[in-house]
């Protein structure tokens, strides 16, 4: 087990490193970081003592390590465009991001095992039918055009809600959460929908596939022939068993959820870190680029690593294998 | 019987008799699929000759034809048969021009990804150690990471590093490679896997007794034998990298709108859906889904018939 989770840190760590590298490199081969600092009419002295003071002369190596002592701490530098440090930047807006990949989850979670379960077992009922074929639609359906059409419908056509932005947010600290107004449920609702569609038909495929699959087995067989109640086969001992890769779905989930927050963000003007990152990609704003992109790669290590790590309690075969 | 067993098969009768073949022509989703699929790529790449209008010839715009609805409303006209758009552009001669360059850039950085992948997974199956180990490594590394997040911060990085005179120019070029830098290790994962079943094989053993160097038994004898996984891939791969094009497009990261794709196309609509100009929108986004989803379907129908084990 140790031994397991050792191997599975130092993979995490090498990562990390890959990352950072390209993350400390973009800083030096996209655009010129003294003209993004000074701008075009500084004089020669000025871009000189500019230089020293970022320590641009120093081996790339140093240059190296200092990016990283620095990023450990959370300091990736001063937005060139907003010009104010990264990670207050990134800070004051991920609570935005959080909620809106925690409500999606929710719904993509409950809904997409829901509706897996219901598929596996009423195999052949027209309903089912009905439902994977709209679920083989929803994976075809980009993510900005659910955007749009839900947007033209509930919000240009029926008026019943907004059709961008975040409101009625609360204060706690430093987090602003919009989960506790009427006003925060009824703006994040449709980019919640949008953002959860499509993990959630992948999720019930998933879940459907299993649900098969465990029919088939022996020790189902042998519970139907016992004369148990469909009720308690299905629940109590096929489903128990389609768990084990819901686990990895889960994980899987929240990082597909993170990045396709990108567009969602971008389609309803929600203020979180993703639009934040299409803005600085717009304005080549390296610092924060940068930033989003080890914030991105910390998450997606750390989901994996718990995921292997759970998989490895709750599943004995991995044990076993090790 | 016997006679008719030793009678030498046409080419035509070997295809009949091939198993795909068979597999195909018996499901009517996959027909349906490449009948749709096979259409939408004729209608684009002949798009110069039955497109109505050219809508890259300033002498056939008129702002005075702009925001016309579709033919069949009120205060549409024949001609514009799914109506204009705001620069007064014929919607279905832009549709067809937008889908061209959809399905030519989602081809394009399919390709540069499959030759890319499949070349890093057979050198990484066949040669193995230290190699090996790296290549995978960075694959590994890059599938941590969402593609659709790579491919905007590739493209992103790409712009910055073009002079801004250049930047609408070489869009396309740029759009191509970050979605093809983004889908290699796809390929590159499922190739090596293949190569190390086949590198084992007694033809592979067979042709590096006789002396074969290595580069021509990994192009010969062993590349051939792992494109049928490869196929299914690069089929679904062309529908994710034409709704990743169409992605980043419509977030401004893509292609201009001076030549417009599906997702530029949806893009310039969505500012006007407010005021109820919905089929600029629209139709693009039809012509985008039902692509996506015929291609994705023959996708779905190949994996099913290229694996025997589903069978």
């Amino acid at each position: 087990m140790i031994f397991f989770v050792l191997k599975r840190l130092a993979q995490s760590v090498l990562v990390m490193a890959i990352v950072s590298a390209v993350s400390f490199s973009l800083f030096n081969f996209v655009g010129d970081p003294v003209n993004n600092m000074v701008g075009q009419d500084a004089t020669r002295e000025q871009r000189i003592e500019i230089r020293q003071q970022l320590g641009l002369d120093d081996p790339i190596l140093t240059q190296y390590a200092r990016f990283l002592g620095n990023a450990l701490q959370g300091d990736f530098g001063l937005s060139y465009r907003i010009k104010r440090p990264v990670d207050e930047l990134i800070l004051e807006r991920l609570p935005a991001t959080l909620e809106l990949v925690f409500v999606s989850a929710i719904i993509a979670l409950v809904v997409g095992i829901t509706l897996g379960i219901y598929t596996g077992i009423r195999r052949s009922a027209w309903t089912s039918r009905i439902i994977l074929s709209v679920s083989l639609v929803g994976v075809s359906l980009p993510t900005f055009i659910i955007g749009i059409a839900l947007i033209y419908v509930f919000a240009v056509h029926l008026r019943w809600l907004p059709s961008s932005g975040r409101s009625g947010t609360m204060e706690f600290g430093w987090w602003k959460t919009s989960l506790l107004t009427i006003d925060g449920w009824r703006a994040i609702i449709l980019p919640a929908i949008t953002l959860s569609l499509f993990q959630l038909t992948l999720i019930l495929r998933l879940v459907r596939a299993e649900m098969l699959e465990v029919m088939q087995t022996d020790f189902i067989k042998f519970a139907r022939a016992r004369g148990l109640s469909e009720r308690a086969i299905n629940f109590r001992h096929a489903l128990r068993n389609t768990l084990v890769p819901v686990i990895t779905i889960i994980g899987l989930n929240i990082g597909g959820l993170i990045a396709f927050s990108v567009i969602t963000e971008t389609v309803f003007q929600w203020p979180g870190t993703g639009l934040m990152f299409i803005q600085a990609v717009d304005f080549v704003d390296v610092p924060i680029m940068a930033a989003y992109l080890v914030f991105v790669a910390l998450l997606f290590v750390l989901i994996n690593l718990v995921v292997d790590i759970l998989y490895f309690v709750v599943d004995p075969r991995i044990r076993l294998g090790n | 019987m016997s006679l008719q067993e030793n009678r030498p098969t046409t080419r035509w009768q070997r295809v009949r008799d091939n198993d795909i073949v068979w597999s195909f022509i018996h499901s009517p989703g996959a027909v349906f699929a490449a009948a749709i699929t096979l259409f939408a790529i004729l209608a684009c790449v002949f798009a110069p000759l039955i497109a109505p209008f050219d809508p890259f010839d300033p002498a056939q715009i008129s702002l005075w034809d702009g925001k016309l609805p579709p033919a069949w409303i009120e205060g549409g006209q024949p001609q514009y048969l799914l109506g204009t758009d705001n620069q007064g552009r014929d919607m279905l001669s832009t549709i067809l021009y937008g889908g061209r360059l959809s399905i030519m850039v989602g081809a394009a950085a399919v390709c540069l990804g499959m030759v890319l992948g499949v070349t890093l997974g057979v050198i990484s199956g066949y040669v193995g150690g230290v190699t090996d180990a790296i290549i995978m490594r960075i694959a590994d590394v890059q599938l941590t990471i969402p593609g659709i997040l790579l491919a905007i911060l590739i493209n992103g990085i790409g712009r910055a590093f073009l002079p801004l005179e250049l930047r609408q120019e070489f869009a396309v070029y740029v759009v191509i490679l970050a979605i093809g830098l983004t889908d290699w290790p796809q390929f590159a994962r499922v190739t090596r896997g293949a190569t190390l079943v086949e590198a084992n094989k007694e033809y592979v053993q067979a042709a590096r007794i006789i002396g074969l160097p290595g580069w021509l038994i990994m192009l010969r004898h062993i590349l051939p034998n792992t494109l049928r996984p490869v196929l299914v891939i690069a089929t679904i791969g062309l529908a994710l990298a034409i709704i990743a094009e169409a992605t980043l497009s419509f977030l401004g990261q893509g292609i201009p709108p001076t030549t417009p794709s599906l997702g530029t196309l949806i893009r310039v609509g969505n500012d006007y859906l407010f005021s109820g100009l919905w089929w600029i929108t629209l139709f693009p986004a039809i012509a985008l889904v039902v692509l996506v989803f015929a291609v994705n379907l023959l996708g779905d129908w190949m994996r099913d018939a290229l694996n025997p084990k589903l069978r």
